[in-house]
């Protein structure tokens, strides 16, 4: 019995060995004064000035937060008008939408890049705002599909009875719908504003001219050779990433804890 | 209500239509102030220079880099992004031209075009044959960069790419015309010939090599044999330099069956509509001062006689910086073929890719 | 679908709120219209035509021609195993979190996810890094005496690449579905008499089958399409699906036959969907948390 809680333990300690060892590494050699992989060259920080010197690197990472946000905004905001239109439509009308809310989420996303890549050549010179559009699109399936199953939770009890005690609709629009589904929409945006940071393939189909992502960036960077400000540059993108998602998931954590908690007392009992 | 819902529906609509709009601003397409998008090969500029650039004239750069001459001419013909200066490879400048993608340019209107070295527009005559189109930006040639550690005895020849004795330690191009011109060069053919024959075997050949070949690479291949990663490169002759530079173990060699003489160039593409801005560009790039910079970031070979004057001699006397008149004797200019080569080429090509 | 038909028909008195609630989706309808569907329309055009604009059916059968028999095959097979490696990985440590005594178990999820918040070139180059001739894991094996592993630009660097990528993608719904199954189904399970092995193939795995197929498919469709990874990893040697196509659009020009392959990439694409994403909202709730 004992003996199985350590060989879990071990498990799930290699299991992390291998998912961090990787960003180990890039986190030791951006201290590391040589070009070299393995060679100690002794510690610096110059990598980190180089990279804060770097105007593509600050304009990609500019283009990158500026591109997520607005493409999650405007996912959000289309995407619950869209959620309740489609919540509200009848079975088969219902189920076409789904489908085609899942056509970006499921196609792959070399065939999403290249389908909007051959319709923009047509009619928009390629740049920022084809990118955008880009985002915006495959953003909004999460929007969606964050907000229906919320929808379909909520009491249509207590909306028609807001109706029925003379509450204007859009009164019980604002009052009683969006608070019931914003931590639907809220989620998705924050999947939305994800999702556009971590797209490579369809920003690389579809950006224009001088407009880099981190990711299209650090692409055409690792195709060139070692650039050792890419390794400074993954060591803050990490350790943002980690103090941001503690932020974010420090009230929901804690309410993790006080259930599982509760549950080892009734364990316990 | 509904009018409101709609209206607010609207405002959305309207939000998203006018942000595009904006964002074009963004694009340059509604132009504000002058911009010139270029596109070139990856680091093959210094990039400060193109904020100097900026800062003198006004005039802002959008900057593309493309790694091949085939991935170049692709990203141009679809159409997507407009550019307005390239520069790419002898053969494939030679294909813009004929099919009518380039500005003739007035060089007589850039002062610094006169510090182009004669022999280099002459060079250049290969495939522009008025001198009216390209202008001459770096030249080279290609050869292996093998870690003297690891392969035994000086090579001189193609042959050790190609004999199996370095299996898995090498590192070829991974641009086809560079990849088949050095195997038409081993095979004792032309790097230009038009006969399918000898281009099919040159395709066997390589289809034979796959196998030994550890990785096809374009700007990465000098990096990954200075960090000891692979034996020998195919190699561009400024990568020679920088890879002595970071490992002195390297060295470079031009094969004694001979290699390519290219001179990259730049010309000015037909949707160019800010031709002054394009020119004031192009001109920057040929004074001394920003020649000698781009020279000495890249170190490739530059036409620039003013930047050379100015090099010490040990650089100038370096092969691979300044290639050596017998060393290019049998070195040929690539040139453009008929449609019909090119579509064999891209056949081959891919089935080598696939195998 | 019943809780959704009995609404529904509750709802059939109020049929003109109804109404008006679906116009909100109009700008939606738009919306997909115009760059979900038009574009999926080119695609398509682009796939069943020649450079000539006449019909042809020879794009869309390209995927089996001899000269991308290689590329289909190593798709196919590095995009099953990498998901089953995932799955292997991921459904244990699922297991040992919901059934051990580790304390502090929403850390312990939290860090096993927390890779995906990471760049995704950016952790590919970490891979590239660790596994290079002369990188660091050979580094450590030629120290401690053991032959260094030459598995960069071979289909092994892509697999581990696509596996170490992908991991949290099967890692989240698995783990999702496995910790959400009611302890008191166990209980109830036990009190029955069932011993522990039984209640996991019997209990256990059964209900985490939804959070599987989700998983299945957040792996399995971005490692048959990928070509970054190939790219970077594969050193330009070995060629999936997604490089030919990329290829195609990018050097070779051809754009007929990139869609062409990229239609019947969809096709495939859709058939492992419609197989292991019966329900499709599991999929968003299983990557949302």
């Amino acid at each position: 019995m004992k003996s199985r809680g350590i060989l879990g333990k071990i498990y799930i300690f290699l299991v992390m060995l291998f998912l961090y060892s990787p960003i180990a590494v890039l986190v030791v050699l951006s201290f590391n004064n040589s070009r070299s992989r393995v060679v100690w060259g002794g510690f610096t920080t110059k990598w980190y000035r180089v990279l804060i010197e770097s105007k593509s690197i600050m304009e990609a990472l500019g283009t990158t937060f500026i591109l997520a946000i607005l493409s999650a905004l405007f996912a959000s905001i289309l995407g619950l008008f869209g959620a309740i239109g489609i919540y509200s439509m009848r079975r088969r009308n219902y189920r076409i939408m789904l489908f085609c809310t899942n056509i970006p989420l499921l196609n792959a996303d070399i065939v999403t890049g290249i389908a909007l890549l051959l319709w923009f050549v047509r009619f928009l010179p390629l740049g920022f705002s084809s990118v955008l559009l880009a985002h915006i699109t495959f953003n909004i399936p999460y929007v969606i599909l964050c907000i229906l199953p919320k929808l379909k939770e909520m009491d249509v009890h207590q909306y028609e009875a807001a109706l029925d005690l003379g509450a204007g609709e859009a009164y019980a629009f604002v009052h009683i719908l969006i608070p019931h589904i914003l931590p639907g929409v809220l989620s998705g945006f924050l999947m939305a504003v994800t999702m556009s940071m971590d797209d490579f393939v369809i920003t690389y189909f579809t950006r224009g001219a001088g407009v880099n992502t981190l990711s299209t960036l650090i692409y055409g960077e690792l195709r060139k050779g070692i650039k050792p400000e890419m390794y400074a540059l993954s060591t803050i993108l990490f350790f943002v990433v980690l103090i941001l998602l503690i932020l974010v998931n420090l009230p929901y954590e804690r309410m993790f804890s006080k259930r599982t908690i509760k549950k080892k007392v009734n364990i316990e009992k | 209500m509904i009018n409101k819902i709609i209206s607010v529906v609207c405002a959305a609509i309207l939000v998203v239509s006018s942000l595009s709009g904006c964002s074009q601003d963004l694009d340059g397409t509604l132009k504000r102030g002058d911009v010139l998008t270029v596109f070139n090969y990856g680091e093959y500029l210094e990039p400060e220079m193109l904020e100097l650039f900026t800062r003198e004239t006004g005039i802002e750069v959008k900057y593309e880099e493309a790694s091949t001459p085939e991935e170049m001419y692709t990203k141009y013909k679809s159409g997507g992004i407009s550019y307005d200066v390239l520069c790419t490879s002898d053969y494939m400048v030679q294909r813009l031209i004929e099919e009518g993608e380039a500005q003739k340019i007035d060089f007589s209107l850039m002062p610094n075009a006169a510090n182009i070295g004669q022999r280099f527009w002459d060079m250049t005559k290969a495939f522009d044959p008025n001198n009216s189109y390209a202008l001459p930006y770096f030249w080279g040639t290609i050869g292996i960069l093998y870690d003297t550690t690891k392969v035994k005895g000086p090579v001189d020849s193609w042959d050790v790419l190609f004999n199996g004795d370095y299996a898995g330690d090498i590192i070829m191009q991974d641009s086809m015309r560079d990849t088949f011109m050095i195997t038409l060069k081993y095979l004792k053919y032309s790097l230009n010939t038009d006969d399918e024959y000898e281009i099919r075997e040159a395709g066997d050949v390589l289809k034979k090599q796959k196998p030994d070949v550890q990785a096809y690479l374009v700007d990465e291949a000098r990096d990954e044999v200075v960090a000891g990663n692979a034996a020998m490169a195919v190699v561009y002759s400024g990568e020679a330099y920088l890879g002595k530079e970071f490992n002195p173990d390297l060295e470079y060699v031009i094969p004694k069956e001979g290699s390519n003489l290219w001179i990259d160039s730049w010309i000015i593409t037909k949707n160019c509509t800010n031709t002054d801005a394009a020119m004031k560009f192009l001109d920057f790039l040929c004074r001394k001062d920003v020649a000698q910079a781009d020279f000495e970031y890249i170190y490739y070979s530059t036409p620039n006689e003013a930047v050379i004057e100015s090099m010490d001699e040990d650089l100038k006397n370096n092969p691979a910086v300044m290639p050596t008149d017998e060393s290019l004797e049998n070195c040929e200019v690539c040139t453009q073929f008929d449609p019909k080569v090119t579509e064999l080429y891209y056949d081959l090509w891919k089935e080598i890719k696939a195998l | 679908m019943l809780r959704y038909t009995v609404r529904m028909s509750r709802l059939k008195g109020k049929d003109m709120n109804r109404k008006k609630g679906r116009l909100l989706a109009i700008p939606y309808i738009i919306w997909i219209a115009g760059f979900t569907i038009i574009p999926l329309i080119f695609i398509l055009v682009k796939a069943v035509t020649d450079v000539n604009g006449s019909l042809t059916s020879a794009n869309l059968f390209a995927i089996f021609d001899p000269l991308h028999r290689k590329a289909l095959l190593m798709s196919l097979s590095v995009a099953f195993f990498s998901t089953l490696i995932c799955i292997l990985i991921a459904y244990p440590a699922s297991i040992i979190l919901r059934t051990s005594r580790i304390t502090n178990k929403s850390i312990i999820l939290f860090i096993l996810i927390l890779p995906m918040w990471m760049n995704f070139v950016l952790r590919i180059f970490a891979v590239q890094l660790l596994i290079s001739n002369n990188g660091v894991l050979n580094y450590i094996l030629t120290a401690v005496n053991l032959p260094p592993l030459k598995i960069i630009n071979t289909p092994w660097a892509i697999l581990l690449g696509m596996v170490y990528d992908y991991l949290p993608y099967m890692m989240l719904p698995v783990l999702n579905s496995v910790l959400s199954i009611p302890e008191d189904v166990i209980e109830a399970a036990q009190d029955l008499g069932s011993n522990r092995f039984r209640v996991l193939t019997h209990i256990i795995f059964p209900l985490s089958l939804g959070g599987i197929g989700s998983g299945i498919i957040m792996v399995f469709v971005p490692s048959m399409t990928e070509f970054v990874i190939a790219n970077i990893l594969g050193g330009g040697k070995i060629q999936l699906l997604g490089n030919i196509i990329e290829q195609e659009f990018t050097v070779t020009m051809d754009w007929n036959l990139g869609s062409g392959l990229s239609v019947s990439l969809m096709a495939f694409v859709l058939i492992t969907s419609m197989i292991f994403g019966r329900n499709n909202e599991d999929t968003a709730a299983g990557i949302s948390l």
